[in-house]
């Protein structure tokens, strides 16, 4: 990375540390990489608890302070569980990463840090991530009886149920969601800068056959194909010119 | 006459068994919406099962179908009682994925509101502690500090609690001279005075110290093991605390002395936070003194907006200004993880961006989780009554526990 503009937390320097952890954990490393000042490395799944165990007796990271998931449906093993470590000696943050399908279970931690527990439970309500060995794997962000993991992308925003007080039942009831209008979802992105709907007309433009010998230009993505190369508005913004 | 020694009435052949009671969901020592099933041995407590999620509103997802920008509000609505703290992890984690500069005011600003932050959460922890434990008239005392606190907010940002002041880039707006003049005048007078006065109240007080001494001990392993953090790992003797070791806007360039317990109860526990209010006053004095002049929010018009003024005159402006409030700005692809040191302890962001306007992923990492999970380890052999002091000294906020 190149010079550090933001003010985010400073701590120690990743100085020589990729390569010393990549070293140190060996054939348990599938990928390491450093990146906005990140150090991240993904771990072979079934070798995490052994890998986490030689960064905390080992390399003094002392603390799990979180474990986050991350939902790729696109990909085969769909999710990302990444464990947040913290050295408070070395004064260093670590994220060690493994990917799991929803059918892999993923080695549970509970038995380095007390704290996985909930932190587990969590990925496991939000995401369907399954722990083995983990003594408690209950809901606990959701209420009793959910059903579905929600944070999984192809899980709808408004969600399939809604609640409300039932006057006859006297009680709060389940009933699916029923929305009076559908949820708006805008997409602001600049038509010519990767969204993915088709703007009106754009049919006009791969709609006449061209003659069969020549390849179809349509076949590409016609939206984009459609526009002259306008001159581009000048405030795009760019997050990578930040 | 013979000694005769007391029966218990439990003796004999009936047997009462451990029973459970239910501690909440509506219970004001609860400080929300927490449902506790206490597994009680006559009124001492065997186990504490944590029910959380009661407030779960599903942050997380909502803020993956926002924009960088639209996000940012739901950080004020996470912990409710100090709402800046959390939009400074956020906004920090924005700006290290998008390696932002922001001007030195802008720092100084979101510091100094930050601590103020600092001071106004730990009112409302501190008043509720010792109402927790039997005291009234401390709590308020202190909630007229945290009113003061609150207008403060307001005459910075328009809204007294939710301020979604802190933008990625800097902050919003620049604030009036005046009410820099007020809140130095505010603390050198009137918050010493408020609070040093309610504080007699307490510290060395009989009562309170009777309900909170040797309460929930906590070893300096457990602290770590458990992934405390801010002043409940200061109160285990830990000397940790973000500000100091991974400084970040200008907490390198002030002065503060990081508070550590020596007994690690909920008593250090409290002390603990009593010496860091002292501390962020002292911390905001040092903003007002050294803050500099210059531009608040950063110039880059890629992430910050430009003036309403400039957008009168320059068509640049303007069209800057509508992308940014439609589109947003793009975020380069990566990921990062950004803890700060909130008013009660380390409050993280994971931020997964996959190149667009909307984050892809952002994982919030709340103080209270860690904490809240150890509370069956601390109340075990603790009696019923000791659960609120535990809760109190905790500082938990369901808003962000539960997210």
């Amino acid at each position: 990375m190149s010079e550090v503009l933001h003010s985010a937390p400073r701590c120690a320097s990743n100085e020589g540390r990729l390569a010393a952890l990549t070293k140190a954990l060996g054939k348990k490393v599938v990928t390491a990489k450093e990146e906005h000042g990140e150090i991240v490395i993904t771990v072979v799944r079934e070798s995490l608890t052994d890998a986490l165990r030689q960064l905390r007796d080992e390399h003094e990271y002392q603390q799990l302070m979180e474990i986050a998931g991350a939902d790729y449906p696109q990909r085969s093993e769909r999710f990302d569980v990444v464990y947040m470590l913290l050295s408070l000696t070395q004064n260093h943050r670590l994220l060690v990463k493994v990917t799991a399908a929803e059918q892999t279970p993923v080695p549970t931690v509970t038995t380095l840090w007390p704290n996985a527990g909930w932190l587990e439970r969590e990925v496991f309500d939000l995401y369907g991530v399954i722990f083995e060995g983990n003594p408690d794997l209950r809901r606990i962000l959701t209420d009793y009886g959910f059903e579905g993991h929600p944070f999984r992308k192809d899980f709808p925003l408004t969600g399939y149920v809604e609640l409300h007080y039932s006057e006859e039942e006297k009680r709060v009831v389940y009933a699916p969601v029923k929305l009076p209008q559908d949820l708006r979802q805008f997409d602001f992105q600049s038509p010519w800068e990767g969204a993915e709907y088709a703007l009106p007309g754009d049919e006009k433009a791969a709609a006449p056959p061209p003659p069969p010998p020549a390849p179809p230009p349509a076949a590409a993505a016609p939206a984009k194909k459609a526009t002259t190369p306008r001159q581009k508005a000048p405030a795009k913004p760019k997050g990578d010119k930040a | 006459m013979s000694l005769q020694l007391e029966q218990s009435p439990t003796t004999g052949d009936e047997v009462i068994s451990n029973y459970t009671i239910n501690f909440g969901p509506q219970h004001p020592a609860a400080h929300g919406v927490l449902r506790m099933v206490l597994e009680l041995d006559g009124e001492v407590i065997e186990r504490v099962d944590c029910h959380v999620g009661l407030l779960h509103r599903g942050t997380e997802k909502l803020i993956e179908h926002k924009t960088y920008l639209q996000a940012l509000p739901y950080f004020d609505r996470l912990d409710y009682c100090s709402p800046l703290g959390m939009e400074h992890s956020y906004v920090l984690a924005v700006e290290k994925l998008l390696n932002v500069e922001v001007p030195l005011r802008g720092q100084y600003l979101r510091v100094l509101f930050a601590e103020l932050t600092r001071i106004c959460n730990h009112m409302l922890n501190m008043g509720s502690h010792v109402m927790d434990v039997g005291a009234m008239t401390p709590n308020l005392w202190l909630f007229e500090i945290r009113e003061d606190c609150l207008s403060f907010f307001e005459r910075a940002s328009g809204a007294r609690m939710h301020s979604a002041w802190f933008r990625p880039g800097g902050v919003h707006q620049d604030v009036p001279q005046a009410l820099l003049d007020d809140m130095g005048e505010w603390l050198e007078h009137r918050l010493p005075q408020l609070y040093e006065d309610a504080l007699s109240l307490v510290v060395d007080n009989r009562i309170f110290k009777q309900r909170n001494v040797d309460i929930a001990k906590v070893s300096k392993e457990d602290a770590l093991a458990w992934g405390f953090s801010g002043p409940m790992i200061r109160a285990a003797g830990i000397p940790w605390d973000l500000r100091k070791s991974q400084p970040y806007d200008v907490y390198d360039r002030v002065e503060f002395d990081v508070p550590v317990g020596t007994n690690s109860d909920c008593y250090d526990r409290f002390m603990v936070r009593a010496e860091e209010v002292r501390q962020s006053a002292r911390i905001m004095k040092q903003c007002l003194r050294d803050m500099p002049q210059g531009p608040v929010a950063s110039l880059d018009r890629k992430v910050s907006p430009p003036k309403r003024a400039e957008m009168k005159q320059s068509m640049e402006a303007l069209i800057h200004h509508f992308k940014l409030y439609t589109e947003g700005f793009h975020v380069p692809a990566g990921e990062v993880y950004v803890a700060t040191e909130s008013p009660k302890g380390e409050f993280g962001v994971y931020l997964v961006s996959d190149g667009s306007n909307k984050p892809y992923r952002c994982k919030i990492r709340p103080t209270a989780f860690s904490h809240l999970q150890a509370m069956d380890f601390m109340c075990k052999g603790h009696m019923l009554p000791d659960a609120t002091a535990i809760l109190g000294a905790i500082d938990v906020v369901f808003g962000e526990c539960d997210r």
